[in-house]
């Protein structure tokens, strides 16, 4: 079994909080804005995930999900959108 | 079995208009989580207060009441007096609560109303400017205190959970805290524990929730993180005040 980590780019409001309670460093912020104008976070460093959900439960707007998927090879834009 | 986080079904599924980094988003989830688990969505009624959480009515899938400021508690007492089936609670801030509202929740508590307070403290007044609220601490700059709160003037702050735990009736009174992810599982814990003692049909319960306001602080969302486990949380405490099986 194995997870996923999405962030929905247009509901986060780049608050940071994220960033700064990731255990492993993983989350930064984007570069380029979301249609709100914020900058959303994203995952800078996939691998290091250990979906832990420690973001996911300070993200004040509920903008990160995390899910199981079907065992297979980890797609492209795992951390991405 | 691996770990899912997603959206709990009582939370609509809407951008909220809270300010980037505001803990009530947070408060917002816990609450309905706790619904959730608690499978009390089709009978619960949420009361408003004015405030940052005076459009919380888009934001939850259950009924919701606004009411005038400071008054959810009575709002909260007439319909949980007409329809006792009902899981009803306010969400309060503390310039609504603490302030205009003192004199409503006092003695909603004192009767032993069978409803459920989530009082949501954050130190300042947010939707109205960032004014000095009765829980701003000493010295904090606000837009009315702009030398700081002058405690020779007006006092120190109110430690809501308290004053209301030295009161016989309530049965549930916590302060938990949702700034750090090993608090918020604390808060949750809270949150459940005073729904379900509702459900039960014990006396008042009251969650007070210490939270951030960057905005009106003036701080980033991860600054006021750090200020409010600083200067907020050696003044309030947490932990339970008051149970059912005696003083917390």
């Amino acid at each position: 079994m194995t997870h996923e980590h999405l962030v929905n780019r247009d509901k986060c409001k780049g608050c940071g909080v994220c960033v700064e309670a990731c255990p492993k460093n993983v989350l930064a912020l984007s570069e380029d804005v979301n249609a709100k104008g914020y900058f959303p976070a994203k995952q800078a460093r996939p691998d290091d995930c250990v979906f832990c959900a420690i973001c996911a439960t300070m993200c004040p707007d509920v903008a990160i999900t995390i899910r199981e998927i079907a065992d297979q090879a980890p797609t492209e834009n795992k951390g991405g959108k | 079995m691996g770990k899912i986080f997603q959206k709990p079904e009582a939370l609509a599924d809407v951008d909220t208009h809270y300010c980037p980094g505001c803990t009530h988003g947070i408060i917002h989830r816990l609450v309905a989580e706790v619904i959730d688990e608690l499978d009390v969505r089709g009978r619960t009624v949420g009361i408003a207060p004015v405030g940052c959480a005076v459009l919380a009515y888009n934001y939850f899938t259950f009924d919701f009441q606004e009411a005038a400021h400071g008054r959810a508690p009575a709002m909260a007492t007439g319909i949980k007096r007409v329809r006792p089936d009902l899981m009803v609670f306010t969400y309060q801030g503390d310039g609504d609560l603490a302030s205009i509202g003192m004199s409503e929740i006092v003695h909603a508590a004192n009767r032993g109303e069978k409803f459920t307070t989530i009082f949501v403290n954050n130190a300042v007044y947010g939707m109205t400017g960032g004014q000095m609220a009765p829980t701003t601490m000493p010295d904090q700059i606000t837009t009315t205190s702009p030398a700081g709160r002058d405690t020779d003037e007006v006092g120190m702050p109110i430690k809501v959970s308290e004053l209301l735990a030295a009161l016989q009736t309530p049965a549930y009174i916590a302060r938990q805290t949702v700034i750090r992810a090993k608090y918020i599982r604390k808060a949750k814990q809270a949150i459940k524990k005073a729904f379900t003692y509702q459900l039960e049909g014990k006396c008042f319960s009251l969650v007070e929730i210490v939270s951030t306001c960057p905005t009106n602080w003036g701080m980033t969302p991860i600054d006021s993180i750090k200020w409010a486990e600083d200067t907020l949380l050696p003044y309030y405490q947490l932990g339970e005040y008051k149970t059912p099986n005696g003083a917390g």
